[in-house]
């Protein structure tokens, strides 16, 4: 689907957007930003801005999808219909029900379930704005959101995409880099384990690529889980900040 | 599901009704803290989001071109929508808009439309043909209370925030919406014999009845709706509008500041 008119890479190696090829776009993430959710986070991806919020454990409903030995981790991811060029007729559609489930069952991963039988503890991702990597954005944003709102849970899961432009592998594809590249690996993982709890592709690689695109990816998820782990730090060495201060008077 | 509130923080707020006083220590015609932060949604012709207290919305306008309505061949359309999502309360469900999302939209609707807010006979590209369809999609992320006036400040900024996107559509120069009027609402909660603007969701729960008005920037009434099975006499009538206007002041300066 290369378009010939398009040229992604310069020749100098620099993408359209002025980054190199293993160059993350800029990310904010803030914990704790909504009232009513038990847990939340507000993430800022490039041009993305997406939104997470965490119920729970609570009561499952509907009862007779409750397990009894464990939680179901129900995630529901859901583009607001500003978000896009043109505007997305609201409510579910085959790529959302399809995220959705993925990161259920990747988040499922890090939750202690089996401390919650019959419960659900609810994720729920909304994109305000997307501009290509809104489901590794999404879950990004929902592990720092669960963090945040206790939920007992092993660790983090960091996201992040690679692929390929212009026959280069490059790492987290923006908007045109995604519509006119040739391959996109989006990735989830476990940094400290090396977990993989998400993983997709599509379009072309050989088996070299693969690896390359997979470095790349998993290199960026361990930055991204320290900008969650700030988040959460900052988020909560606030409440902490009078304590410090006790701890420096003793001290002195 | 409803929400629920338990009998104690319940005849406590009562306590401090009769008394004139409000959980959060404002006067009974006063409002929570108004933010109001327009254009950060680069996707959407023109977007809005409003803190009310802890309420959270946002709004954003999308445009494209489409048939008009045979009744009004020379008029833009407008439709919006509001989506009460699942993040916004532990109450609320994913799903088709229900009744409390449709009245939502509905209101916010009515004060736009009849307060002229959009000045449709300048969206009209071919008359009968092709016209500017202006979509408003409401997004509820945070729910604590007083949807209606934090959905109709978020619309009128949005609005006030966007631009027509011409060049998308090969008809010349992007242009700022043409506005009309600018419509506030103001919503007044009337528990036992005590009215108050602006509840929070505490309040709101006990509300026996609930009255937006909507006024345009010459003081003039563009859209009511009563609310909820309580009643209201005839002069807490008058004096809501009169409330109305004041505050519809208010905000409309504090609008033009920011956007």
């Amino acid at each position: 689907m290369v378009d010939e008119d398009i040229k992604l890479i310069g020749k100098d190696g620099i993408r359209r957007d002025g980054r190199k090829f293993d160059e993350l776009r800029p990310i904010t993430i803030e914990a704790g930003v909504l009232k009513r959710a038990d847990g939340s986070a507000y993430l800022e991806w490039g041009e993305n801005k997406v939104l997470a919020a965490v119920y729970g454990p609570r009561e499952m409903h509907p009862r007779h999808a409750q397990n009894p030995s464990r939680a179901v981790v129900q995630a529901r991811y859901n583009m607001a219909a500003f978000s896009v060029p043109d505007r997305k007729r609201p409510g579910p559609d085959r790529r959302s029900v399809e995220i959705s489930k993925i990161m259920s069952e990747a988040l499922e991963e890090i939750i202690f379930v089996e401390q919650f039988p019959r419960s659900s503890v609810d994720v729920f991702v909304e994109v305000l704005e997307a501009s290509a990597g809104t489901r590794c954005a999404a879950l990004t944003a929902a592990s720092v959101a669960l963090a945040d709102a206790g939920i007992p849970m092993s660790d983090m899961i960091s996201s992040c995409a690679a692929g390929k432009i212009d026959g280069q592998i490059v790492l987290d594809l923006g908007k045109k880099e995604d519509n006119f590249g040739e391959a996109d690996v989006p990735l989830g993982m476990v940094t400290s384990s090396g977990k993989i709890t998400l993983l997709q592709m599509d379009g072309n690689l050989t088996l070299d690529e693969y690896k390359k695109v997979m470095e790349l990816a998993m290199n960026a998820c361990r930055e991204i889980y320290q900008i969650q782990r700030e988040a959460l730090k900052k988020r909560y060495s606030t409440s902490l900040e009078g304590y410090e201060d006790i701890e420096d008077t003793e001290e002195e | 599901m409803k929400e629920l509130i338990s009998r104690i923080t319940k005849d406590y707020l009562f306590r401090l009704i009769k008394e004139g006083k409000r959980l959060d220590g404002r006067d009974l015609l006063e409002h929570r803290k108004l933010d109001i932060n327009t254009g950060w949604i680069g996707t959407a012709e023109g977007s809005a989001r409003v803190h009310l207290g802890d309420t959270d919305v946002i709004v954003g306008v999308k445009m494209s071109i489409g048939e008009p309505f045979p009744d009004t061949p020379d008029k833009g359309v407008m439709i919006t929508s509001a989506e009460l999502i699942p993040m916004a309360s532990p109450k609320y469900e994913a799903g088709p808009p229900r009744e409390d999302a449709t009245e939502l939209a509905r209101v916010v609707d009515r004060g736009i439309r009849e307060g002229h807010v959009i000045d449709t006979t300048k969206l009209c590209v071919t008359k009968g043909e092709k016209v500017w369809l202006v979509f408003l999609d409401m997004h509820i992320l945070d729910f604590d209370g007083n949807l209606f006036d934090a959905c109709g400040i978020a619309a009128m900024a949005a609005l006030m925030n966007s631009e027509v996107p011409a060049e998308t559509f090969d008809l010349g120069d992007n242009y700022k919406l043409p506005i009309g009027h600018v419509v506030i609402p103001t919503t007044f909660y009337k528990i036992k014999d005590q009215i108050m603007l602006d509840a929070r969701l505490e309040e709101e729960m006990i509300a026996d009845a609930r009255l937006t008005v909507g006024t345009n920037e010459k003081g003039e009434l563009v859209s009511m709706q009563k609310g909820l099975s309580g009643v209201f006499e005839y002069e807490d009538t008058i004096s809501c509008i009169e409330k109305s206007r004041e505050i519809g002041d208010k905000i409309r300066a504090l609008l033009k500041d920011k956007v």
